[in-house]
C-alpha cells in the first residue's frame, strides 16, 4: 500500500547563498538571503510563507528570527535542532504540516557565518557531564573513535578512508561553487597530511566555511505550476539512538540502518531505484558508515567499497556529486545542502557534474555526533 | 546510598569524592548501569543500588588528539561489568593505546573535581 504522504509535498525553490566566505554578512542576513532567492526561484512571493522551518548553532530562537527578519506571519513554525539533520527532519515535518493543510508555503532555511567570524566550527552544545571532563575535541574525536572502531573490527584502512575525501574532491573540482574548487587532491596528499585526532588528518575533515542555504515546499497540487520542475519528497524517516558518542550502542553501527529502511519502505523503493546518494561527510569515516548502513554494502565493507574511485566521478555510483562537507561547503550544519544538491540534479542544473538520467536522490542527514540519522527519498514526476 | 542529597549524578560524584568508583545495579536484572541514571536505560527497572566497579576493563575504541601541546589519550573503555564509559588511558604514550588493552581504572582530581581515567594492565 502506498504511504499516505508518499509523494503528496515536493520541494520547488532552491538557493544557496555567500557559500565559502562571506566577510561581513551575519548569519541572519545569510538564512533570509538563501530564503528570498528559493523563493524566487519557486517564483512564490514571500507574502505566501505560512510555515517556517529553521535552525542554527547561533538562534535560540530561530524560527522567530527569521519570521521576524522576512515580515512574515507563520502559522506553522518548527525549529527542531537534531543538529546537521535538522533539516531532513524538517522537511518531514513540513511535509505532514502542508498535507495536514496547517500551512501552504513551507520555508526551510539556514545560515552561518562562522568561517569569517570565528574562523572554527562554532558548537551550540551544552557541556555533557560524562565526556567533557575529559577535555575531547567535537565533534572530530567522536568520529575518529568510530573510525578506530571500524579499522579494528573491518580491517578498513587509511587509504580507503583518503579515497572518500579524494572522490569529494574530484566532484568538487567539477562543481564551481564549491569552495575547494580547483585544487586537486591525492590519496597521498590526504594521508601525507597533519594526523590531527587519529587516525585523521586535516584532510579526513570537513570544511569549516560560511554559507546559507533554503528550500520551498508546497503540496503536490500547486507544485505542477512551480517556476521549476518539482522534486517530490517520496520518503522520510529518522532515527536516533544516543546523545554522546560513548553512549552509542556500537561504533560502527549508525541508526540510519533503521531511518533508511524505513524511508525505503515509505517510497516503496529500494537501492537499486537510487540514481545519486548523498550523504552527510562531516568526516572520511561518515561516507563508508552510511553506505553500508543504507545498504549500498555490506556492513564492513565500506572501506573495500569506496575504493578505486567507486564513488568518484564517473565511478559506479554517484555520492555527494556537490563536493560534500569535505570539499564542497560546511557552515556548521550541512544538512540543507543535501536538498539542495539532490533538487539539482533532480532537476539536470547540475552542469558539468550531472548525473546522467537522475530521477531518484537519496539524502542522509547526520546530526551530532552519528547521533541523529534522518534519510530522505526525493524523485522527479517521473518516479512518482 | 551516598551520604548526600540530590539525584545519581550527584551521588555518584559524593561517592568519587570519598575515592569510590561506584556503577548502579538493577536488583531484579542484575543488569549495570553508566553514566547514573533515575532507572535502567530501554527497560527503565528503577531497582537500582550502587555497587562498587571492578575498576577493570578493555579500549573499546581510541584516538590520540595531537596538538602543539603533546598528544593526548581519548578512549571509550568498556568496564568488565557491561557499560562503557568515555576517559583517557594515561601512563603510557598515547598513540600506543591499543583496542583490546586491559585497562585498570584510577581516580585522579583535575579541574578542581574527581575523574576516573585509566592505565594499562601490564
Amino acid at each position: 500500500m502506498t504511504h499516505p504522504i508518499r509523494g503528496k509535498t515536493a520541494v520547488v525553490g532552491i538557493a544557496t547563498f555567500g557559500c565559502g566566505e562571506a566577510p561581513g554578512w551575519s548569519s541572519i542576513e545569510l538564512m533570509c538571503q538563501s530564503a528570498m532567492l528559493a523563493l524566487a526561484d519557486a517564483g512564490i512571493p514571500l507574502h505566501e510563507v505560512d510555515g517556517v522551518f529553521a535552525a542554527t548553532a547561533t538562534h535560540a530562537f530561530p524560527t522567530m528570527s527569521v519570521a521576524e527578519y522576512l515580515g512574515v506571519k507563520p502559522r506553522y513554525f518548527d525549529g527542531t535542532n537534531v543538529g546537521g539533520s535538522s533539516f531532513e527532519q524538517h522537511m518531514l515535518n513540513a511535509a505532514l504540516a502542508l498535507d495536514a493543510g496547517l500551512c501552504n508555503v513551507a520555508l526551510i532555511c539556514y545560515g552561518s557565518n562562522q568561517r569569517t567570524a570565528s574562523g572554527k566550527l562554532v558548537p551550540l552544545s551544552e557541556p555533557q557531564p560524562y565526556e567533557t571532563p575529559y577535555k575531547p575535541r567535537m565533534p572530530m574525536n567522536a568520529y575518529a573513535l568510530a573510525a578506530s572502531r571500524h579499522m579494528h573490527e573491518y580491517g578498513t584502512t587509511r587509504e580507503q578512508m583518503a579515497e572518500v575525501a579524494v572522490a569529494a574532491r574530484g566532484w568538487a573540482n567539477l562543481n564551481p561553487e564549491a569552495f575547494m574548487h580547483g585544487k586537486p587532491l591525492s590519496v597521498a596528499d590526504v594521508m601525507g597530511s597533519r594526523l590531527i585526532s587519529d587516525p585523521f588528518t586535516a584532510l579526513d575533515c570537513c570544511l569549516v566555511t560560511d554559507g546559507g542555504a533554503a528550500c520551498v515546499m508546497v503540496r503536490a497540487d500547486r507544485a505542477k505550476d512551480c517556476a521549476q520542475q518539482p522534486a517530490y519528497l517520496l520518503g522520510a524517516a529518522g532515527a536516533n539512538w544516543h546523545r554522546t558518542i560513548s553512549m552509542m550502542p556500537d561504533l560502527t553501527v549508525t541508526a540510519c540502518a533503521e531511518s533508511g529502511p524505513r524511508a525505503f519502505g515509505m517510497a516503496g523503493m529500494t537501492q537499486a531505484d537510487v540514481d545519486l546518494v548523498m550523504l552527510y561527510d562531516a568526516f572520511t569515516i561518515n561516507t563508508i558508515l552510511f553506505l553500508e548502513d543504507l545498504g549500498f554494502c555490506p556492513k564492513g565493507e565500506g572501506g573495500r567499497f569506496v575504493a578505486e574511485g567507486r564513488i568518484a566521478p564517473g565511478g559506479d555510483l554517484a555520492v555527494n556529486t556537490n563536493g560534500g562537507g569535505l570539499s564542497c561547503v560546511h557552515p556548521g550544519m550541512y544538512g540543507m545542502y543535501l536538498i539542495v544538491e539532490s533538487v539539482r540534479q533532480l532537476r539536470g542544473q547540475a552542469g558539468a557534474r550531472q548525473v546522467a538520467e537522475c530521477n531518484v536522490a537519496l539524502l542522509n542527514g547526520n546530526g551530532g555526533t552519528l547521533s541523529s540519522q534522518i534519510t530522505a527519498l526525493l524523485g522527479t514526476a517521473a518516479a512518482l | 546510598m551516598a551520604d548526600t542529597i540530590g539525584g545519581p549524578e550527584a551521588q555518584f560524584r559524593a561517592f568519587l569524592k570519598q575515592g569510590r568508583f561506584m556503577l548502579q545495579r538493577s536488583r531484579s536484572t542484575g543488569k549495570h548501569v553508566y553514566y547514573p541514571r533515575v532507572a535502567v536505560p530501554g527497560s527503565g527497572e528503577t531497582d537500582l543500588d550502587w555497587v562498587e566497579a571492578a575498576g577493570t576493563g578493555t579500549v573499546y575504541a581510541t584516538t590520540v588528539n595531537r596538538t602543539r601541546d603533546g598528544n593526548t589519550n581519548l578512549a571509550i573503555i568498556e568496564l568488565d561489568e557491561g557499560p562503557r564509559m568515555m576517559s583517557r588511558v594515561e601512563g603510557v604514550a598515547a598513540e600506543t593505546v591499543k583496542i583490546g588493552q586491559r585497562v585498570r581504572a584510577r581516580i585522579a582530581v583535575e579541574d578542581a573535581a574527581e575523574i576516573i581515567l585509566f592505565e594499562v594492565l601490564a
